[in-house]
Order: structure tokens, then C-alpha cells, then sequence
């Protein structure tokens, strides 16, 4: 297994390399990040706002004063691990509800097929500000809302994956084996369109940021005096006429990371995880 | 005749050292088609014939100038009447494409724009290069489809191609390509798709169009037999390198190479010995009716199989033949469960199979093995050969790890594959490696019944046949029934014990090997048998003769009744009062069972089919 793994990074191109170093800088940053931050989240510890990069504030101050390196740190981790817990959760509940219809096909393909549209039918902000006002925010909560949002739209496309592949002649072969619909799904199907799957998760991921981002300005993600990567850009809009860092350091924090995420899983050749 | 200053040796087209290559992956160039030199005559027509990879396309195309992204053309000279193709940049050769010289694909059905009517299509050439306005040039388009014998002239161009059939549409490709009347036609394998019946009255339009307009032709094909009718000059092509070259008498009856001698040998296999087959039946079908739609008292909204009855003998081969469209694959599917019998029974060893495979147990459906026609898509792109060929042992014998491991090396060598492409993914191998796979996968089941679809009807002539013997080799071995479907009548009565021949979804005639070789046939059978190409060069000649003295019989119309005749829209012997009005019977003898209202005796007597 572990064999098999270096073969894969061996034979990683250039981007793909890039992109799995990025990845693993931002996963140990999301993991460690809290523990080397030098000041507490919320602290006001600069009476100057926005101000530069200097020896005590390494990425300068934000528009309260507040540290921006360890917000920046705190902040990581609710991007990295709610993003892609929650881009993983759609991916996987969207797939394998596709798969299900498309092996299926018939009446469960036409019901789940439906629920699906209606879905995609809510305005995924309201339906985040009814649960948040219902339940109250919590990770957990967001966690789900984030994946929920996202379900019918990988939804779609496993689905229009699956379809063309149920339809190819393996698949056919393997039902006149007489295959349960589970192997079918699963060792036949799932294997052939791991690569766009993922390419689509890269996506998710990166429109998961975005909606978590837009939730905290409207105050209902993550709450003050935490924020994730995306409301540390929104907080400090005010400073981009000054080119502050303030704003350009969580700002270059999610390109490198969607920008890793996607690199990598593009490097990934079609068919080598089957 | 054009002076083009050089080669004056009178060709219309010449070829000096002609030589393709492409970038490998380090940059250095490498060749696929190397040191090709000929000159054609004018009005005369070359073919070029190998396997495919031969390069016979890439050369071909070449002619226009064209080629594949990434490959370069360079030649010493490609002299096109009094072109030189070779000297030509981009612009000039738009100028010739489509005008001087032009092409004729392989599938028309893929070459014709599906949104626009033919005729707009088959004009163009003439508007694109001014040569004519709109009206002139639907004339001249009318003229051509009259003398490529295609109905009703007038009006077939304001159809859409999915309107007409495959056979009409490759004569309207070439009405396309001779509209401009160009020095040089390009047939790229124009014939391969279609079925044999079709086969030859488009191969006697495009001979009688090409020699009627006086042009220079290079026809590209993988079957002698094909262009032993067409061609006056003929290149065998192998790996991008011309084996020899000479007028089509001499390389057919005397060959020079011995790659030649081998494409020679593999297009009429040798008939193999009887099998050794046992009294009991193993596969027994009877009343099968199946299709598609609702199922109205056993007969189904749109039937593609009627009352469909066979016995399969231990050991056995069966070879099922019709042209595209008559069910045979339709058989298969229902044989296997995969699409279920509206009506009739299918018993294995005298066990009735349920007609769903969904009620079918693992062992019943272990016990009848199917083999899909195309191996590209049979094999799972995901999984190495050694998973493919693992599943079916663990699923049907409960056999993992070692044994299983054992079992998958046995396989490969019972499928003459090194062990080592175990490793390997499908999208690795060959095509004729792929279906040896797909039979090793059938055969890992360790079926009863092994039901053979069409496969070898995606390879070459000469892998093709490999495959065959394989399976011959291997049934006879294993004792394994076998039910061989094709549309290629030589290869069946080659290898199989009985033969039934489908028409639209009717057993038309059933016979042993014996029976078959006597001369009483259904009429559709003998059109069959006649339509497929002979070496012999005065074949297709001879047989026009043949069909126009058989002509006169066929003039009744379509029947609406079901029980009537399917095949009499297209019967030369048809009876006029009968056939049109009265069910048809099913005339037996011994085994032999012919559907038609001739007797067994009138169909055996030559002089009532016109030969």
C-alpha cells in the first residue's frame, strides 16, 4: 500500500506536486495552526489599524487591531476542515444516490431523480438562515448545510456519469452474471468516473468557502471573535483601497489552497486510484 | 491527360519515396509510413490493402495533403494529374480538396451533417468553389443519383440522412465526392459497413460511377475479395511498408509476398472436421417470440423475434446468419435473459430456463456464457485482466486468493496470452488480445452453452481468424455447445454442425452441414451465399447477369399481414397470388426446414433462381 503510494508520487507532473505540497502545508496549518498562533483569536493588540508586516505583527494588524498570522491560523481551520468535510459529505452522499439511480433505474432513478430538482429549487441562503434561526449556529449544523446545498448538484453530474457508463457493455456483461446492483455500482461503475468525480469536488470545495464565508457576514457561520478564511476577507473589506495585508493574506490563504486542492486532483491520472 | 512537366511516364497520379511521420515522446520523429512509391494510370483505380495500422488511410489521405494533427507529410513527389500535391501550402490545397481531389469515408452515416438535407450536402463541393449556381448544380446532382441507381432521384435529396438507408447514403456520399468530377476519388473502406446483400449493389454503383466519369480512384479496404472487383492495381500494405505492388491479376493469382499468401489464406477459411456431438440436447428452443413494447398475447408491440425453434447437441456449434437488423444479436440477449421471451420456451438440459435472468439461479446462469461483440467496451477500463478474469471465478465457484490466482494463469495460457498481461488493464492490449480476454472471461465460468456474437466481425481479416481457430480449438477441447451468431456466411459454414438462418426475425431456413451443402436453399439463403465477393475479378460482372434474369418475379408489393412472407419484397421467385395472400408454410425434410411456399424440390431445381 505504501509502495504503491510513493509509485503514484513518483510519477506525480510538476503541477501535481505543487498542489499535494500545498494541500499538506494548509491540513498541517488547519491541524497545528491554533497551537503556534502567537496571540489569542479575538485579542486587540495593535492600536494602529491595518498596519504593516513588523517584527511582533508578522502579517500586520486587521481593521480592529487584532493579530492577522493568528486569526489567519485559527481561521484555517474552519475553512479546511468544514470546506472539505463538507465538499467530501456532498460528493459522497450526491454519488452515491446517482449511483443508485442510475443501476437501479425506473421508478428509483424518477423519485430520487425529482427530490433532487426540488432541492435545487431552495435558495440555499434562506434555507441556511431558517435552520440557523431553528437550531442555532453550530459547526455541525453548517457543516451540514454546506453539504446539503451541494448534494444536488454533484447529484447531476455522477448521475449523467453513471448513465453513460451503466449503458457500455462491461456493465451489461456483468449483469448477465447476474451481479447484485451493489457490485455493479460499486466495482464496475464507481471505478470510471473517480476523475471527474474528483474534479468536481475540487469545485465543490471551492464554492463551499464561498458560501461559508458569505453565511459568517450575514453573522450566521462561524461565530465572532472566530472566522473562517473567507469572513477574514469579507471583516476587512474596508482595507483594500490600502492594499492592506489584512486582506491580502486570507485572500492568497484560499487561492493557494482551492488552487492546491485542484492541482493535485487534476494530476491524479483517470483510473489511477481504481 | 495533364502535363505536369515531371514523371512523364503518362500516370495520372504519382508517388515517389512518400514518407509520414510523428513525434515520438522524446521528440525524435518517427515514421509510420515509409519508402511508398506508385503511379497509377489515368482512369484506372489502385487499391490499398492491409490490416488496420497498415497506414493505408494515412497514405491515402495524403494524396489531399492532409494529415492526422501532429504527423508531416514529406514525399520526393505527389503528383496529382498536374499537381504537386507535395509543393502545395494550406490555401492552395483547399483550392484542390473537394474539387480535384475528393474523398469518400468510411461512414457515411457519421460523414453527413444529420440537420441538413442531402441535397444541400451533396451541392456543396460545386458552391463552396463557385464551379456552379444552385440550379445547375442540383441537376447535375439529380444526374449523378440516377446513374448511382438510387431510388427515385428526384426527390431523395430533399430527405435527411437518417431518412434513407446505410447502403443509399454511402452512393450518395460518393454522388458528393464525383459532383466536382475530380481526377482523383479517395474511397476510404466505403463498403465495410454495410451488410453483404448491400455490399454488392453499392460496389456495382460506385464501379459503374467512377468508370463513368473517367476517374483516377485509390480505394482503401481490408478485403480482397471486395477489391478483387474493383481494383485494376493493387498495394499490399503492412506496418506503413508496401509488401508489393502490382495489377490486381497477378498479386491475387500469383502473390510475390508472403503476407499476401496470408491474407489470401484467411479470407475463405478451411472447413473444420464435424464435432463430436453427443444424442442429448443441451440448449432446446422453441416458439421464442421477443421484441420490445408492450406484450400483447405473447407478441410484443414491436417484434424483432417470431416463433424462433432450435436444438443444440452436446458439443455442438450452431451458427446463426442474417444481415444487420434480422435479430440475431436479439437472440443472444434472449438466450442469456438479458432481454426475456414474451412468449416460448428455452430449455437447458431439459431444465426450463426462466425467461428473466433475474430468476434465473447463479448455476443456470453460469451454464450459459455470452460473448459480446465488441471488446472495447466489454472489458471494464478500471480493472486489470487478472480482476476481470478473477470476478467470474469467485462469483460462480466461490474460488479467491491462490487458487483463484492458479486458475486466472491457466486461463491465459488455454488463451495462448503470457501470463504476465494479467497485470495489464484492457486499454493496454490489442484488439485481438481484448476479445481473447472476453472469451476467457466466458470461459472461466466453465459454461454449457457459449453463445458467440459477431466476434470477430470489429477485427482484421487475419486476427480474425486467429480467434476463430482459438475457439473452434477450445470448444471441441472442453466439449462446450457452442452458438455461433455472424453475418458472415463463409465463416459459418465453415465452422458450424447446423445453421439457421435468420430473416427480420424469422427462422427462414434451418439445416445440418450436410443438408446445407446440398443445393435446395431458401431464396434469401442463395441471396446470401451469392452476395458475398469472390476472388475470381469477372465475379461482380457476372453477377449482375445473374440478378437480371432473376428480376422479373419481384415486383409485389410489401405485405401488412404478419404471417405472410417476410422476405417477399425482395423474393426473385416469389408466386404471385400466394405468397401475397397465403400464411407461409414450413417445409420439412429430415432436419431441413425451409419457410417458404416453394416445395423443398422446386428450391432445390437451379432454373427457377436464374443461374
Amino acid at each position: 500500500m505504501s509502495g504503491k503510494i510513493a509509485q503514484t508520487l513518483r510519477t506525480l507532473p510538476i503541477s501535481g506536486r505543487i498542489g499535494l505540497g500545498l494541500v499538506l502545508f494548509w491540513l498541517a496549518v488547519a491541524l497545528a495552526g491554533p497551537s503556534l498562533a502567537p496571540y489569542p483569536v479575538g485579542a486587540f493588540v495593535d492600536r494602529d489599524v491595518f498596519s504593516g508586516a513588523s517584527a511582533r505583527f508578522w502579517l500586520g494588524s486587521d481593521y480592529l487591531g487584532r493579530d492577522v498570522l493568528s486569526r489567519l491560523l485559527w481561521g484555517s481551520r474552519y475553512t479546511v476542515l468544514l470546506a472539505l468535510g463538507a465538499a467530501l459529505l456532498a460528493v459522497a452522499t450526491g454519488t452515491s444516490l446517482a449511483l443508485v439511480a442510475a443501476v437501479r433505474g425506473g421508478w428509483t432513478d424518477e423519485i430520487i431523480s425529482r427530490t433532487m430538482d426540488t432541492l435545487i429549487s431552495i435558495p440555499s441562503k434562506i434555507f441556511a438562515l431558517v435552520l440557523v434561526a431553528a437550531f442555532g449556529s453550530s459547526l455541525s449544523l453548517l457543516l451540514l448545510i454546506a453539504a446539503f446545498t451541494y448534494v444536488p448538484g454533484n447529484f447531476r453530474i455522477a448521475r449523467a456519469l453513471a448513465m453513460n457508463l451503466v449503458a457500455l457493455d462491461f456493465v451489461q456483461v456483468a449483469r448477465a452474471r447476474g451481479e447484485r446492483a451493489f457490485h455493479i455500482a460499486l466495482r464496475e461503475v464507481l471505478p470510471n468516473m473517480i476523475h471527474p468525480l474528483l474534479a468536481d469536488m475540487g469545485l465543490r470545495f471551492v464554492f463551499v468557502v464561498l458560501l461559508l464565508s458569505g453565511l459568517s457576514f450575514l453573522g450566521l457561520g462561524v461565530q465572532p471573535p472566530h472566522a473562517d478564511l473567507g469572513s477574514l476577507v469579507r471583516e476587512n473589506i474596508s482595507g483594500i483601497t490600502e492594499g492592506a495585508l489584512a486582506i491580502i493574506a486570507p485572500a492568497l490563504a484560499i487561492a493557494t489552497l482551492t488552487v492546491g486542492a485542484n492541482l493535485l486532483i487534476d494530476a491524479l491520472k483517470p483510473g489511477a486510484k481504481g | 491527360m495533364s502535363e505536369g512537366g515531371e514523371g512523364a511516364n503518362g500516370a495520372a497520379i504519382e508517388v515517389r519515396n512518400l514518407v509520414i511521420d510523428v513525434a515520438g515522446p522524446n521528440g525524435a520523429r518517427k515514421a509510420i509510413v515509409e519508402d511508398i512509391s506508385f503511379a497509377i494510370p489515368p482512369g484506372e483505380v489502385l487499391a490499398l490493402i492491409g490490416e488496420s495500422g497498415s497506414g493505408k488511410t494515412t497514405i491515402a489521405l495524403s494524396m489531399m495533403g492532409y494529415s492526422r494533427f501532429g504527423a508531416r507529410i514529406s514525399a520526393d513527389c505527389i503528383r496529382v494529374g498536374d499537381l504537386r500535391i507535395d509543393r502545395f501550402g494550406e490555401d492552395a490545397l483547399r483550392t484542390v480538396r473537394g474539387r480535384r481531389i475528393a474523398y469518400i469515408a468510411q461512414s457515411a452515416a457519421a460523414a453527413f451533417n444529420p440537420s441538413r438535407p442531402i441535397m444541400a450536402q451533396v451541392i456543396e463541393p460545386l458552391l463552396v468553389h463557385r464551379l456552379a449556381d444552385r440550379r445547375t448544380a442540383q441537376a447535375r446532382a439529380i444526374e449523378l443519383f440516377r446513374a448511382l441507381a438510387l431510388p427515385s432521384p428526384e426527390i431523395i435529396g430533399q430527405r435527411y440522412p437518417h431518412q434513407v438507408s446505410g447502403g443509399q447514403l454511402q452512393r450518395l456520399m460518393a454522388a458528393m465526392a464525383l459532383i466536382t468530377d475530380p481526377e482523383l476519388v479517395i474511397l476510404d473502406e466505403p463498403t465495410t459497413a454495410l451488410d453483404v446483400t448491400t455490399q454488392v449493389e453499392v460496389l456495382r454503383a460506385f464501379k459503374a460511377a467512377i468508370a463513368r466519369s473517367g476517374a483516377t480512384a485509390i480505394y482503401v479496404s481490408h478485403d480482397l475479395a471486395v477489391v478483387a472487383q474493383v481494383a485494376d492495381r493493387i498495394a499490399v500494405l503492412k506496418n506503413g511498408r508496401m509488401c508489393e505492388e502490382g495489377p490486381a491479376a497477378q498479386v491475387l493469382e500469383s502473390p510475390a509476398s508472403d503476407y499476401t499468401r496470408s491474407l489470401l489464406a484467411a479470407v475463405r477459411p478451411a472447413a473444420r472436421p464435424a464435432s463430436q456431438t453427443g444424442r442429448e440436447k443441451v440448449l432446446a428452443v422453441s416458439g421464442l417470440h421477443a421484441g420490445y413494447g408492450r406484450v400483447i398475447d405473447g407478441i410484443p408491440a414491436i417484434p424483432v423475434l417470431r416463433d424462433v425453434s432450435f436444438v443444440l447437441r452436446r458439443g455442438a456449434t450452431l451458427g446463426i446468419i442474417g444481415e444487420s437488423g434480422s435479430g440475431k444479436s436479439t437472440l443472444a440477449r434472449v438466450i442469456a435473459g438479458l432481454l426475456p421471451a414474451a412468449a416460448g420456451e428455452i430449455l437447458l438440459e431439459g431444465e426450463r430456463l426462466p425467461p428473466d435472468m433475474a430468476r434465473r439461479s447463479r448455476e443456470q446462469l453460469r451454464r450459459v456464457q455470452l460473448v459480446f461483440q465488441n471488446a472495447d467496451t466489454a472489458l471494464n477500463p478500471a480493472h486489470t485482466v487478472g480482476q476481470i478474469l478473477a470476478r467470474p471465478l469467485a462469483f460462480f465457484h466461490r474460488m479467491k486468493g491462490a487458487a483463484a490466482d492458479t486458475r486466472v494463469a491457466e486461463l491465459l495460457d488455454l488463451i495462448q496470452l503470457p501470463r504476465e498481461i494479467g497485470a495489464r488493464r484492457s486499454t493496454e492490449l490489442s484488439g485481438g488480445q481484448k476479445q481473447r480476454i472476453n472469451l476467457a472471461r466466458a470461459l472461466a465460468a466453465e459454461p454449457d452453452v457459449l453463445l458467440c456474437d459477431e466476434v470477430t466481425s470489429a477485427l482484421d481479416t487475419v486476427v480474425g481468424a486467429a480467434i476463430l481457430d482459438l475457439i473452434d480449438g477450445l470448444r471441441r477441447e472442453l466439449g462446450i455447445a457452442t452458438v455461433f451468431i455472424s453475418h458472415d456466411i463463409s465463416t459459418v459454414k465453415a465452422f458450424c454442425d447446423d445453421m439457421l438462418v435468420l430473416y427480420s426475425g424469422n427462422a427462414v431456413e434451418q439445416a445440418s452441414r450436410a443438408e446445407f451443402a446440398g443445393d435446395t436453399r431458401h431464396p434469401y439463403t442463395r441471396l446470401l451465399i451469392d452476395s458475398v465477393p469472390e476472388m475470381d475479378r469477372g465475379w461482380l460482372a457476372h453477377r449482375a447477369a445473374v440478378e437480371r434474369a432473376a428480376l422479373p418475379g419481384a415486383a409485389l408489393e410489401n405485405p401488412r399481414g404478419e404471417a405472410l412472407c417476410r422476405f417477399l419484397p425482395r423474393c426473385p421467385v416469389a408466386v404471385a397470388g400466394t405468397c401475397d395472400t397465403v400464411p407461409v408454410p414450413l417445409r420439412q425434410a429430415g432436419s431441413h426446414a425451409v419457410l417458404c411456399h416453394r416445395t423443398l424440390a422446386d428450391l432445390a431445381s437451379a432454373g427457377i433462381m436464374g443461374n
